[in-house]
């Protein structure tokens, strides 16, 4: 049996514009760049150490603007808190106001801990409304002795183990947002959490690499290439297990052929094909995937692989803003009926449009550039020559 | 005194027979009785005494748009959006089924233009389902979708912060977001109607009975006699939502 072209008559609209798939592209980078600086501060690599204090930052800049597409989003930002205020707990979204603040909290209090020396020492050096400014955020606390920073390192252990599962389970819990919904076969799958995830991780290693080659070539970090091959090699692995999650997925939905396969295949070769097909898997995946394995398995100069590293990350960025569009707007470009399309053609000027979309998107990277302006994004030689790992400590 | 004619006399007496007769007459009720006689004039229910349920008869329904068209005006829905819609479905001796739903339905169908010979043809209205297990009051995260203690799926419009994931958990596409209050909408079985002992719009103006609401719990219910006793089904029962809006003679190509 075969049907016509037919979309229940309020399906013709989106509802979830651009902003929504911002919104998963920012936790996603937050989320990554928190596993980096995690990678270094809890399981120890030590060759990691050139990027973790901007890993740190990469996290805040973007935490601090992940709720905005929302909140542009919403008909009624003004009871935006009421997600907290009056909780439904049987809702995916009510979640997200407790593990945001809680993430944010542990992010600014390993922020704090990581850079108090320097502020400390800024407030000493400073007079005026530039002491007042470190002062305050001293917290008072001026004391840094070695016995200080000791009990600093273990805090900043303690803080990173709890914040890595808090950071997975922020852009996991976006992935669950979607695979929970049963209305839409395109979403609803138990596999979605985690391509969610790894997603977000590759998007943040990604963003990190084109950072710190960027500040390195502009002579801002010095050059670190264990570090670059690390971060390299972890993008490479992240990268092959979410190839591998999202390929199993579409495998699923093909195997199994319910009956909203109609819908998805339809969906994939005619509204999504360029997107999804030619751009996210043709490019977005095939040409970082091909690049970092050569790059695993070829000696090549540091400068070359510097470059791939770089191509790779600017495309994987590429790749997986192109997954969150496929998933956010190509869910809601069939209807529930399963046999009718519609497009989507954000304006540029529109409230949910192209422009608010780059701004918030971009909003993040002038943020982190101020606040490395204003916070050190070297490692003290102290700290890069000494692992920040308990076990490693007890090692030496 | 003295000076009073015998004719004023009678006036004044005449006056306080009547002002006696009026403090009798009139019965002395308290607010509290008088808000009961009003409330029972309009039948305003117990709200556990009720759990409502809406059926559907394909086999009546005439594609009129009558209902379509009440609710647009009774509930004063958005432009390009519907609380209840019409689908036409035409199955052709080439196995091809032709959906539509021209404006919902709302101007009623056009003479059929499908290519090959229809075997079967039909209506189905549809609108909300009023789940007992239902997914958008489940996501919504702020308790702004709830469900009214008799079975009524409902939107507090106060409280409704617009996020729309009622509208994406919603597998019938029931829900929209109102393009003027900027929060969800759907059906509430005119909600505020039902609750003066009124029936719903689009019952009320279907000519052919295809639309029938009523109380599960009533006595000679014959909503519950239906239920009970015919052949009814519900959409997309596989997604086990439970809807409270049943379909007689539902075919299985139906969306």
């Amino acid at each position: 049996m075969t049907y016509s072209e037919y979309s229940f008559p309020n399906d013709l609209h989106i509802f979830w514009s651009l902003m929504i798939v911002t919104y998963p592209y920012i936790t996603g980078l937050i989320a990554g760049a928190f596993v980096a600086s995690a990678l270094s501060h809890v399981f120890g690599r030590k060759e990691l150490a050139p990027v973790n204090r901007l890993a740190l930052l990469v996290s805040l800049s973007f935490m601090v603007c992940a709720t905005l597409p929302l909140l542009n989003h919403l008909g009624h930002p003004e009871r935006a808190l009421n997600i907290m205020i009056t909780p439904n707990f049987r809702s995916a979204i009510a979640g997200f106001g407790y593990i945001y603040s809680f993430y944010l909290t542990v992010l600014l209090l390993e922020i704090w801990l990581t850079w108090r020396p320097e502020i400390v020492e800024s407030y000493h050096k400073s007079s005026g409304m530039a002491r007042l400014f470190w002062g305050s955020l001293a917290l008072g606390v001026y004391e840094i002795s070695g016995e200080a920073r000791k009990l600093d390192e273990r805090l900043i252990f303690g803080l990173a183990v709890i914040g890595l599962p808090a950071a997975c389970t922020l852009h996991g819990y976006v992935g669950f947002l979607f695979g929970s919904l049963k209305s839409n076969p395109w979403w609803s799958t138990p596999l979605m959490p985690q391509v969610f995830l790894l997603s977000a991780v590759i998007s943040g290693m990604g963003f990190l690499i084109i950072v710190y080659l960027g500040l390195c070539w502009n002579g801002y970090m010095k050059w670190s290439f264990p570090c670059v091959r690390s971060l390299t090699f972890f993008l490479w692995l992240f990268l092959v297990l979410y190839v591998v999650s999202e390929g199993l997925e579409l495998l699923f939905f093909f195997y199994e052929s319910s009956d909203a396969w109609y819908a998805i295949s339809q969906l994939i070769l005619t509204r999504i094909w360029v997107s999804f097909v030619v751009l996210q898997i043709g490019i977005g995946v095939l040409i970082p995937m091909i690049l970092l394995t050569v790059l695993m398995l070829v000696h090549v100069k540091e400068s070359t692989y510097y470059i791939v590293s770089f191509i790779s990350s600017v495309v994987i960025l590429f790749e997986v803003w192109l997954m969150r569009w496929n998933i956010v707007i190509g869910g809601q470009q069939f209807s529930k009926s399963y046999v009718g399309f519609r497009d989507y053609d954000p304006l540029w000027l529109e409230k949910e449009g192209i422009l608010p979309a780059m701004a918030l998107t971009l909003l993040p990277v002038l943020i982190l550039f101020i606040l490395t302006r204003l916070l050190s994004v070297h490692e003290p030689e102290t700290h890069a020559t000494h692992a920040t790992h308990p076990a490693a400590e007890g090692e030496d | 005194m003295d000076k009073r004619t015998r004719r004023e006399l009678l006036k004044l007496a005449g006056a306080g027979a009547a002002w006696s007769i009026m403090v009798t007459l009139i019965p002395k009720t308290s607010h509290a009785q008088r808000v009961h006689q009003i409330e029972k004039r309009l039948d305003t229910p117990d709200w556990m005494d009720h759990y409502w349920a809406y059926v559907i008869d394909t086999t009546k329904c005439i594609g009129c748009g009558n209902c379509v068209r009440a609710d647009k005006r009774e509930n004063k829905v958005a432009e390009h959006f519907f609380r209840t819609w019409v689908e036409r479905y035409q199955l052709t001796d080439r196995e091809h089924v032709y959906v539509d739903s021209p404006n919902g339905g709302h101007d009623g169908f056009h003479k059929s233009t499908v290519e090959g010979k229809v075997v079967k043809a039909f209506f189905v209205p549809k609108m909300c389902n009023h789940c007992r297990n239902t997914p958008c009051t489940q996501v919504c995260p702020v308790h702004a979708s709830y469900q009214s203690p008799e079975g009524v799926i409902l939107v507090d419009k106060k409280r409704c912060i617009g996020c729309a994931y009622c509208v994406q958990a919603c597998p019938y596409g029931s829900r929209f977001i109102d393009p003027v209050s900027h929060t969800a909408d759907k059906c509430t079985w005119c909600y505020h109607r039902i609750t003066k002992g009124l029936l719903p719009a689009c019952v009320t103006v279907c000519p052919t009975g295809a639309r029938r609401f009523g109380d599960l719990k009533g006595e000679d219910s014959q909503i519950k006699k239906i239920i009970e006793e015919e052949r009814v089904a519900v959409l997309k029962p596989e997604l086990n939502t439970e809807p409270f809006c049943f379909y007689i003679g539902l075919d299985k190509v139906v969306r």
